[in-house]
């Protein structure tokens, strides 16, 4: 295909991504009378955002006084002072208008007697600058996320929004000043590639936590929007902060909840130890999530990890009664049975820190504009969402907090859209002349390529070394063989080799295109996470342990910063931390502890 | 739509969903099951492969039980797959 045959689309914006963050994002370019094109690989409300179960935070204070600085600083003590002050305020402060905007919007949230949105406790959520606990989290059930995508989804059909289903956006359009003019895309029901040439593009394309070998992540999530960004010069920030949960089941990945360890279940490695005993004498199996996580890794890089790899341990209620099993654990049993392969009554069931959330991203402003190496926003470019890095997350994600951002940030970055047009501070302009040259470039390469290695196995690889070398605990010596390592599977991914040529449903092709977006993505997380030689949040490091001097590992003198991670040569930057919040003080760096 | 095509398109709605556990399930049935299937089989999991997860697994975990006896048997089997 020649770049003359690429036929243009013109919008005023177009949003990649239909999960809650580009949903949200679509009523306020709808609603305002825009021109307004959704992308999404999948039907909207098949979106990820569906897996957010726990619920949305906001200080209602509909069950016990609360207050959205209280909020504030339970997110920046979780986020282990890395995230920025002004977007954590920002958020923290509009989460009771969104959060009841969504309720207009149709959302059936659970219910206090007088009909007031029910709030429940969650991890980490505090009253009184982290005193006591308080009630902040509204849910629809366990199906929140769902419940959201459906209101979310409705409202846009409503506002006449354009959704493009099942296409696959590939790069991002920018001209020579830098300014982005829209992106590439793939429809995979005829193959044709076509470019949606437009005012403003917002990126929500979610997370990439595929990069991982366990990870709780859908298989759509393969941060696509990374990879394009990347491609596209812009830097990935905080790449090496990802969220894990103890126990996935071994190569699933499908999450087993805390709640076992809680009805007695044991961990063990292959000589049967309960080795917990060892790393927390008291709490054992009920330690914190790191302390498991930590243990459970160690276990496995000291050679006492099973299977025939040594890479997973067991988790063992077997000693449990049946009928306990069957009555307080019937989805866990049903689980080991159906992603095992064994009777948890029976055997032990292998399990591995799995990952679950991406911190990191593309960078932005809390207005939901992406801003560049020298902190000015790329002009014409917002995103919102998991692909975001505002930073509200920092260093670790407070539970509940993710479907916050997104509403969030998915209205701020559809009103910076608005304001941004109505200033003339962006517009339609021509589109470069080669603007479809390197898109095709990769196409035909895929077309053409013979004798390559395999997607699947290239992948694999991939997710395998991320799982090993960079993973929830980390070691001095693996990140650096894992820099050598990723490089090494980005070189086999640029000659990966399809069978299937043809252009009608052509799912090889796609799944490659999305292993293109997994390489970025590897390489920005092991890149930064070797750099770093501090613990914060979920970056925990062998060689950088507790001390007085550095309580947790963490060295503020040295690392209170964001990582910037820049595709062409593979390198970092730095950029400070924003301590300013909009109006009230700095919290200022203290010790996380819970 | 040619029969790749058509398997294809299967493909991507089994394998590209909401929730990881019904990436897993309804891939693994179609690489192993699906093939296996009667014409009637076959277009009853089209069918329910295009309902949304939450209402698909619960029907896969027994908790709820399909009106239509085709479905019953395909679901029966998809019931039955194991993921390693």
């Amino acid at each position: 295909m020649s770049k003359l045959s690429v036929p243009v689309r013109k919008f005023d914006a177009v949003i990649v991504g239909a999960g809650g963050s580009g949903l949200r994002a679509a009523i306020q370019l709808s609603e305002a009378g825009l021109k307004t094109a959704v992308l999404s690989k999948v039907f909207p409300t098949r979106s990820h955002t569906v897996a957010a179960q726990g619920g949305v935070s906001a200080s209602l204070g509909n069950s016990e006084e609360d207050h959205w600085h209280w909020h504030m600083y339970d997110t920046v003590k979780g986020s282990d002072w890395l995230g920025d002050q002004d977007a954590i305020e920002y958020m923290c402060r509009k989460a009771p208008e969104v959060v009841v905007e969504l309720e207009h919007f149709g959302m059936p949230f659970d219910r206090t007697d007088e009909g007031k949105i029910y709030q429940r406790p969650f991890g980490g959520h505090m009253s009184n600058f982290g005193e006591k606990p308080v009630r902040r989290a509204c849910a629809a059930a366990d199906r929140t996320g769902h419940a959201m995508l459906h209101a979310l989804y409705q409202r846009n059909v409503r506002a006449n929004t354009q959704f493009f289903v099942e296409w696959m956006a590939l790069d991002l359009i920018r001209d020579q000043s830098g300014q982005v003019l829209g992106v590439i895309a793939l429809e995979m029901e005829t193959g044709e590639v076509v470019a949606f040439h437009s005012k403003a593009t917002v990126f929500a394309t979610g997370g990439a936590g595929r990069i991982y070998y366990s990870s709780t992540n859908a298989f759509i999530n393969t941060g696509d929007g990374l990879g394009m960004a990347a491609r596209a010069g812009i830097a990935l920030e905080d790449m090496e902060f990802w969220q894990f949960h103890p126990t996935g089941v071994a190569g699933a990945g499908v999450l087993i909840t805390e709640g076992v360890r809680g009805e007695g279940g044991i961990l063990r490695n292959s000589t049967n130890e309960r080795f917990m005993e060892r790393y927390a004498p008291n709490a054992k199996d009920l330690a914190s999530r790191d302390v498991v996580s930590r243990a459970m890794v160690t276990e496995i890089n000291e050679g006492r990890g099973c299977g025939p790899n040594k890479d997973f341990v067991l988790l063992d209620i077997t000693h449990l009664d049946p009928a306990t099993i069957m009555k307080r654990l019937p989805g866990i049993r049903e689980i080991s049975i159906q992603f095992a392969g064994i009777d948890p009554i029976k055997a032990p069931i292998p399990v591995v820190p799995t990952c679950h959330y991406q911190m990191g991203g593309v960078p932005t402003n809390y207005k939901g504009q992406v801003v560049g190496d020298d902190g000015a926003p790329v002009r014409g470019f917002y995103a919102a969402g998991e692909v975001a890095c505002a930073s509200v997350h920092g260093a670790n994600r407070l539970g509940t907090n993710s479907l916050l951002d997104l509403l969030v940030f998915g209205k701020a970055s559809g009103d910076t859209v608005i304001d941004d047009l109505r200033s003339g501070e962006i517009g339609l302009r021509d589109l470069p002349a080669d603007f479809a040259d390197r898109t095709l470039a990769r196409l035909n390469r895929l077309n053409t390529q013979t004798g390559g290695a395999s997607v699947n196995e290239c992948r694999l690889e991939l997710q395998r070394t991320m799982q090993k070398h960079c993973g929830v605990f980390r070691f001095k010596d693996m990140l650096v063989e894992g820099v050598a390592k990723i490089v090494e599977v980005e070189k086999a991914a640029a000659h990966t080799e399809i069978k299937d040529k043809s252009q009608v449903w052509n799912t090889a092709r796609v799944e490659a295109l999305e292993l293109d977006n997994l390489v970025e993505v590897a390489k920005a997380t092991m890149v930064s996470a070797e750099a770093r030689k501090e613990s914060r949040g979920a970056h925990v490091r062998d060689d950088a342990p507790d001390t007085p001097a550095n309580p947790n590992g963490r060295d503020d003198v040295n690392w209170h910063k964001h990582t910037l991670w820049h595709r062409e040569g593979n390198r970092l930057s730095y950029k400070p931390v924003i301590m300013k919040p909009l109006s009230v003080e700095t919290i200022a760096l203290k010790t996380r502890s819970y | 739509m040619d029969d790749r095509e058509k398997l294809n398109r299967l493909r991507w709605r089994c394998t590209r969903r909401a929730m990881l556990e019904m990436d897993l399930l309804l891939g693994e049935f179609l690489e192993r099951v699906y093939p296996t299937l009667s014409p009637a089989q076959a277009d009853a999991f089209v069918t329910m492969a295009d309902m949304e997860d939450l209402e698909l697994w619960p029907l896969v975990n027994g908790n709820r039980e399909p009106d239509d006896p085709v479905q019953a048997e395909v679901l029966a089997l998809l019931r039955n797959v194991r993921v390693k």
